[in-house]
C-alpha cells in the first residue's frame, strides 16, 4: 500500500488546528474539543457505515445517541432500593404485561384467519393489554416517583462499571434499529429518514418524561467515572511532585492529565471499530454489500437478501452511534435529556459524514474531527467578525444590537453552508472513497 | 339529557374545534409536501423552516403594518400581512432553486441526493429564520381574541359545560378552505395547473407533448411557498410562534402526507386530519366527558388519557408505521412504496 500523502496531510492540517488553539488559547479547551471530536468521529462513522455502505438514509442519530446516554445511567448508577420496593418490580410487571398484550396481538395478527373476526380481536386484545398495563404500571410508576424525589426518584442503575454502558448502549440503539429498521427498511428510501426521525423525536419525548427510568428532565448527575478525578490527582504525592518536576501548574495538569486519559479511551475504541469496519469491508461480506448499494437489482438477481442485509448494516450501525452515545454521556457525567438537538446530533454529524467523504471510514473521522472543531469555533470568530463588522456603528443601535444577537446564530448558517457547498461541488467529500 | 349535551359540549370545545384546526394547519403543510414530492420527486426536509421563514416575514410585515397605523379591524393584521409574507418566502424558495436545486435536476441526481440536499437547505433557513427574527416566543395574534366566549356560551344555552371558540381557529378553518379550493381550482381548471399534474403523472410524456419543465417547478415551488407561509402563519396565530416548533411539525407532516399517499393533494388534506383528531383524541383527558355520560357508579378515577401531551409525536409515529407495514402507498393511493 502506498503511502498516501494527502490524506496523511489533511489529517495534519486538523492536527494543527488542535495545536494552535492549545497553543493560542488553552489545552484544557484544545483537549475538550478533541475528546468530543473522537467521540464525533465514532458516530460519523457509525452513519458512514449505514450511508456510505449501504446508502441507508438515517436521520434519527439522536435517537441511539441518546439511548446510549440511557445505557450509561442504567449500567453505572448505583440501585436505589427504596425505589425497588416501592415499586420496581410492579414496574417491570407492567412492562412485562405491556409486551405480552403486544406479543399476543402479533399472534393475533399472525395466526388466525383474515376476515372481520380478526380485526375484532385484535382490538380487544390491544384494548385488554393496554387497560392491565396502565393498571398496573401506573400506580407503580407514581410510587417510584414520589420516593425521594429530591435527590432520586428513579429506580437507578445497576452500579456496575461505566466501561461496561458503552457495549450495553449499542446493544440498547441496536434494539431500537431493529425495531425502526424491520417496519421502514424495503420501502423507499424517504420512509426511513422519516421513520427514523420519528422514533428518535420519541425516544427524547421518552427520556424527558419518563421519571422513574432516568429522572427525566431533573438529569442525572456524577456518573461514575472511568478514569481518576482531578481532586484526588492533586492530592496524590506522585502526581504533585511529577507536576513540579515539569513546572506545570497543579490545576492544569490534573485537568490535562484526566482529559488525555479520556482521549486514550475513546481512541482505543475508535481504532477497534475503524479496524473492524476496514476487516469487514475487504471481506467476501463487504464485497457483497458494496455490490448491493451499486446495484441493488442485480445483487437481488445474485440471490441476497438486500433487506435482510439492509437491516443488519443498519442495525450495526446504529450500535456504533449507541457506542458513542454511551461514551458521550462517559465524558459529561451527566445526563440531560433536554440537551439533545436534533441539529446537533443528527443534522451536525451527517456534515460529518458528506465533508468528511461518504463510505471513506478515515474520512468519517477527519470530518467528525474538523467539523466538530469548526462547531466550537465558529461561534467565536462569528461574534469577532462582528463585532469588527460593526465597529463603525454607534454604539447601543438597533442594527448593532441585532446583529451581535445574530452572531450566536451564525453556525447553522456555516454548517448548512458547508454541507450543500460540499455536496455541490465535491460530492465525494475530503477524502473519497477507494 | 342535560348530561349528554354538556358532553358534546366539553367534546365539541375540546376535541373537535382545536382538532379541526390543528388538522386545517397540518393539511396545508402535508400538501405543500405532498406537491413537492410528486413533482419534484423528493421529500422536502427544509419545508418545516420554509414554514417557519414564511411565519416570520409575515410578522415582520405585520410589525411594519401596526406601526404604520394600519390594522384588520376584528381580523389579525397578519392576515393583511400574509400576502407579501408570501411574496418574500416565494422568492427565497425560487432563489433556492435557482441556486441550489437546478443543479440537481439537470445531473439527474438519485432522490435520496436530493433529500440530503434538502437538508442543507434547512439548516441555511433554519439559521436565516434565527437571524432575521431571533428564537423567542413570539406571539403576534391580534384583534378579536374569541368568536364566542365560554362565559356567554353558558350564559346563553344554560349549559354548564362552556363552549369557547377562538378567533384564529375560525380564521384558521375558513382560510384553509380557501387555500385548498384556489389549489383545487387551479390544478383541474387552469392550463399550468394540468400541465403541472401531467408533468406529476408522467415526467416523460409531458415533456414530449411541449410542457416546460422549469416553468411547472417554478409554479410548484411559488404554490408550495404560499401553503408553506399560509399553514406557518395559521399555527403561529393559533399558537405562537417560535422557530423550533416548525421544524418539530415536520414530523406530524410527513406523516400526514404519508397517511394520506405521498404525491395526493387530496390524500394529504385527509392525512391532516386523521393525524390531528388522532393526537388530539390520544392525549385528551377524557375524564370530564365520561363523567357526564357515564352513570355515577361508573365514573372514572383516573384522567382516562391514553397519553401524556408530550407524546404526542408518538401518535403521529405510531399512525405512519401503521400505514407504512399495512398499505404503503396510503390511504388514497399515493406515488410509489
Amino acid at each position: 500500500m502506498s503511502v498516501n500523502w494527502r490524506n496523511i496531510g489533511l489529517f495534519a492540517v486538523v492536527a494543527l488546528l488542535f495545536v494552535i488553539t492549545g497553543a493560542m488559547q488553552s489545552w484544557t479547551l484544545s483537549l475538550t474539543i478533541l475528546n468530543m471530536g473522537l467521540v464525533s468521529a465514532i458516530m460519523a462513522l457509525g452513519v458512514n457505515m449505514q450511508w456510505g455502505y449501504a446508502g441507508l438514509f438515517n436521520i434519527g442519530i439522536m435517537g441511539f445517541v441518546a439511548l446510549g446516554g440511557l445505557a450509561a445511567v442504567l449500567v453505572s448508577m448505583p440501585p436505589e432500593p427504596d425505589a425497588w420496593a416501592a415499586g420496581g418490580v410492579r414496574i417491570v410487571l407492567g412492562l412485562a404485561v405491556g409486551a405480552a398484550s403486544l406479543v399476543a396481538a402479533v399472534l393475533v395478527w399472525s395466526r388466525m384467519p383474515k376476515g372481520r373476526l380478526r380485526g375484532v380481536v385484535l382490538v380487544a386484545v390491544l384494548i385488554a393489554g393496554f387497560v392491565l398495563y396502565s393498571q398496573v404500571f401506573d400506580p407503580a410508576v407514581q410510587a417510584v416517583e414520589r420516593t425521594n424525589p429530591a435527590a432520586a426518584g428513579y429506580l437507578g442503575g445497576l452500579g456496575l462499571p461505566i466501561l461496561l454502558a458503552w457495549p450495553a448502549g449499542g446493544l440498547l440503539a441496536a434494539g431500537a434499529a431493529w425495531a425502526i429498521g424491520k417496519t421502514a427498511l424495503g420501502l423507499r428510501s424517504d420512509y426511513l429518514a422519516i421513520a427514523t426521525l420519528g422514533i428518535s423525536e420519541i425516544i427524547i419525548a421518552m427520556m424527558k418524561n419518563e421519571d422513574w427510568l432516568a429522572r427525566g428532565v431533573k438529569n442525572v448527575t456524577g456518573l461514575p467515572r472511568p478514569v481518576p478525578y482531578e481532586v484526588d490527582l492533586q492530592q496524590t504525592p506522585g502526581f504533585i511532585a511529577w507536576a513540579s518536576d515539569w513546572g506545570f501548574d497543579l490545576a492544569t495538569a490534573s485537568s490535562v492529565v484526566v482529559k488525555l486519559c479520556y482521549a486514550g479511551l475513546f481512541l482505543v475504541v475508535l481504532l477497534a471499530l475503524i479496524w473492524l469496519v476496514e476487516t469487514a469491508w475487504r471481506s467476501p461480506w463487504g464485497r457483497m454489500m458494496r455490490a448491493i448499494r451499486d446495484n441493488e437489482v442485480s445483487a437481488e438477481a445474485m440471490g441476497k437478501d438486500v433487506t435482510r442485509r439492509h437491516l443488519q448494516i443498519f442495525i450495526l450501525g446504529s450500535a456504533v452511534c449507541g457506542i458513542a452515545g454511551a461514551m458521550m454521556t462517559t465524558l459529561d457525567g451527566q445526563l440531560t435529556p433536554s440537551s439533545y438537538q436534533p441539529l446537533r446530533f443528527t443534522f451536525l454529524i451527517w456534515v460529518m459524514v458528506i465533508v468528511g467523504g461518504s463510505g471513506n471510514n478515515w474520512g468519517s473521522v477527519l470530518g467528525g474531527m474538523l467539523i466538530w472543531w469548526l462547531w466550537i469555533m465558529v461561534e467565536p470568530m462569528g461574534q469577532f467578525l462582528f463585532q469588527n463588522l460593526t465597529a463603525w456603528l454607534p454604539e447601543g443601535s438597533f442594527l448593532k444590537d441585532h446583529l451581535k444577537d445574530a452572531a450566536a446564530h451564525m453556525r447553522l448558517l456555516t454548517m448548512g453552508l458547508i454541507l450543500l457547498l460540499v455536496l455541490r461541488f465535491s460530492p465525494r467529500g475530503l477524502i473519497p472513497e477507494k | 339529557m342535560m348530561d349528554f349535551l354538556n358532553a358534546i359540549v366539553a367534546l365539541l370545545n375540546f376535541v373537535v374545534i382545536p382538532g379541526a384546526a390543528y388538522g386545517a394547519q397540518l393539511a396545508l403543510g402535508a400538501l405543500g409536501v405532498t406537491l413537492v414530492y410528486g413533482i419534484l420527486r423528493f421529500s422536502n426536509f427544509a419545508h418545516g423552516d420554509t414554514m417557519a421563514f414564511g411565519t416570520a416575514a409575515t410578522i415582520l410585515v405585520t410589525w411594519l403594518m401596526t406601526s404604520l397605523g394600519i390594522s384588520f379591524g376584528p381580523l389579525p393584521t397578519a392576515l393583511l400581512a400574509l400576502p407579501f409574507g408570501i411574496a418574500i418566502t416565494a422568492l427565497l424558495v425560487l432563489g433556492t432553486d435557482r441556486v441550489v436545486y437546478r443543479f440537481y435536476r439537470r445531473v439527474k441526481a438519485a432522490p435520496v441526493v436530493l433529500v440530503m440536499v434538502s437538508m442543507g437547505v434547512m439548516f441555511v433557513m433554519n439559521g436565516i429564520t434565527r437571524f432575521v427574527i431571533g428564537v423567542d416566543e413570539i406571539n403576534f395574534a391580534d384583534g378579536a381574541r374569541f368568536v364566542i366566549g365560554a362565559r356567554e356560551f353558558r350564559q346563553m344555552t344554560g349549559l354548564d359545560e362552556g363552549l369557547a371558540i377562538r378567533s384564529t381557529q375560525v380564521i384558521t378553518l375558513v382560510v384553509a378552505v380557501i387555500a385548498v379550493a384556489l389549489l383545487f381550482w387551479f390544478l383541474n381548471r387552469t392550463r399550468t395547473g394540468k400541465s403541472m399534474r401531467a408533468f406529476s403523472d408522467n415526467e416523460d410524456l409531458a415533456l414530449l407533448s411541449g410542457i416546460n419543465p422549469e416553468r411547472v417547478v417554478a409554479v410548484t415551488w411559488i404554490i408550495v411557498a404560499a401553503l408553506a407561509t399560509t399553514a406557518g402563519v395559521l399555527y403561529g396565530l393559533d399558537k405562537s410562534f417560535k422557530a423550533f416548533t416548525y421544524f418539530q411539525l415536520l414530523l406530524p407532516i410527513f406523516a400526514s402526507a404519508v397517511v394520506g399517499g405521498l404525491g395526493n393533494p387530496l390524500g394529504a388534506i385527509a392525512g391532516g386530519f386523521v393525524i390531528a383528531f388522532s393526537e388530539v383524541t390520544v392525549t385528551y383527558a377524557w375524564k370530564k366527558v365520561a363523567t357526564y355520560v357515564l352513570p355515577e357508579s361508573l365514573a372514572p378515577e383516573g384522567l382516562l388519557q391514553l397519553m401524556g401531551t408530550d407524546y404526542k409525536f408518538a401518535v403521529s409515529f405510531a399512525i405512519l408505521v401503521i400505514v407504512l407495514l399495512f398499505k404503503p402507498t396510503g390511504i388514497f393511493k399515493g406515488k410509489s412504496i
